[in-house]
């Protein structure tokens, strides 16, 4: 499965490289938003749980770009059906996809976070960096692997572009939720509060149960 | 454990209400070629489809390579080169690129993509994009990627569609009837296809309208079909 996997990233990463259609629209749309939040809010700085809302509900609506282009080179160019001619296990597709969306929003982040941090945010973001990074990471896990299973049943359908956020955004409402809330003692303006576990716990434990749902039926979203 | 390499009884398959594949029933020896007429819309492509594994048989008892499909399909997988209308390549990607992909996910050395490139004398060109590639070069591109891992069985949707008689030339021991290859061809020109063919089979309306050794029919019985 390792050999499938390597070969489905390096192929994704490859002609992400190449046509730069997800990440770049993604970190625009990011920087978009926040510049949208700045004037709409009519403040120039945020904190604590407005700064921790702004930021994942941003970082939602990018991911969902990315979702929605996530399997659209498999549909378009026959990708799918080169797969399932290979003589290799189902799941490696799954895993690639999560890897490589996983991947797209670690590069969107690298910009997203900072600009929000220069744009919007009032306290400085390196107060609880290692905190914060916790958060994203298993906050990225989850819409990865919530984004690929959702992609997957959304692609073969005629209207993806709908059904991708009319089912995803339910399912990620505890997610968003969770990182919001571990995030928002990390942006306190009085200084950085500590981690809330129980809220890493409930995103750690999310993450745990669609990534065992995805391992479960990936393998029939892929049967005709 | 059947010695055929091709066995299908009463293969039934629907698009939704629409029958796509009625009743079809057949045996296809090893190293023989079964070639498949029938005008548009016909089920040849369906046919060719289902063979592969890429879509599951509605009605009937599917044989392919020994595997019975669906429950058995992962058997027959990596055992079958198709060939179809659609490339199955990746446009942004270079021939050699979409090699070396499907070379890693079927286990297949990585010297392997230079000999096929060469084989389909596509070298010269094997590192541009296949989206800046003329049509007779994507196709002999995907000729490459169907006999990448020498696939048993050769399912070709009409391989020879637009290709120049020079390049169709490069293509014949590879995918033609000198490869040696069990195939299973579909054509719309009933000479070439009879010169090319074991067995005719030809479908109408998703049935069997003919079915029988090339030696045993002539072009009008073809030419019939598309009546």
């Amino acid at each position: 499965m390792r050999r499938a996997v390597g070969a489905l990233l390096r192929k994704d990463l490859l002609v992400e490289l190449r046509t730069k259609e997800a990440v770049p629209a993604m970190a625009l749309f990011s920087i978009s938003t926040f510049v949208v939040f700045h004037f709409g809010l009519d403040r120039s700085s945020l904190d604590g749980s407005l700064a921790a809302g702004v930021l994942w509900v941003t970082l939602l609506f990018a991911a969902v770009l990315g979702i929605n282009r996530l399997f659209v080179a498999e549909v378009e160019q026959g990708g799918f059906d080169g797969f399932l001619l290979a003589p290799v296990d189902r799941t490696s597709l799954l895993v690639a996809k999560v890897l490589a969306l996983l991947a797209f929003l670690v590069l969107v982040q690298l910009i997203a976070v900072p600009a929000f941090a220069f744009l919007l945010l009032g306290p400085s973001p390196w107060q609880a960096l290692p905190e914060l990074l916790a958060v994203l990471a298993l906050a990225d896990i989850g819409l990865a692997v919530i984004g690929t299973l959702v992609s997957a049943i959304a692609i073969r359908t005629r209207a993806r572009d709908l059904i991708v956020p009319i089912l995803l955004l339910p399912l990620l409402i505890p997610l968003v939720l969770a990182a919001a809330q571990a995030t928002a003692p990390l942006l306190a303006l009085d200084g950085a509060g500590p981690l809330p576990e129980r809220w890493l716990a409930i995103l750690a434990i999310y993450d745990g149960v669609f990534g065992l749902i995805a391992y479960a039926i990936f393998d029939f979203l892929l049967e005709d | 454990m059947t010695d055929l390499a091709l066995e299908l009884r009463g293969l039934g398959r629907r698009y939704g209400e629409r029958p796509a594949l009625q009743d079809v029933t057949l045996k296809l020896e090893h190293g023989a070629t079964l070639v498949v007429f029938g005008p548009n819309g016909a089920g040849k492509t369906t046919l060719l489809r289902v063979l592969a594994g890429l879509l599951r048989p509605h009605a009937g008892d599917v044989r392919v390579l020994g595997a019975r499909l669906p429950d058995e399909g992962w058997r027959a997988r990596g055992r079958v080169g198709l060939l179809t209308h659609e490339p199955l390549l990746y446009r942004e990607l270079s021939a050699r690129e979409n090699l070396r992909f499907h070379a890693r996910l079927h286990g297949v050395a990585p010297q392997r993509v230079d000999e096929v490139l060469e084989a389909v004398a596509l070298r010269v060109r094997a590192d541009d994009p296949i989206a800046e590639l003329s049509r007779g070069m994507v196709q002999r591109a995907a000729v490459a990627r169907a006999i990448l891992h020498d696939p048993a069985l050769l399912l070709l949707d009409e391989p020879l569609a637009n290709l120049d008689p020079a390049a169709a030339a490069v293509l014949e021991p590879l995918i033609g009837r000198s490869s040696g290859r069990t195939r299973v061809v579909t054509s719309h020109d009933p000479a070439g296809g009879l010169a090319e063919g074991d067995v005719a089979l030809g479908l109408r309306g998703g049935r069997v309208a003919l079915l029988a050794p090339v030696a045993e029919i002539d072009e009008r019985r073809v030419r019939e079909l598309y009546a």
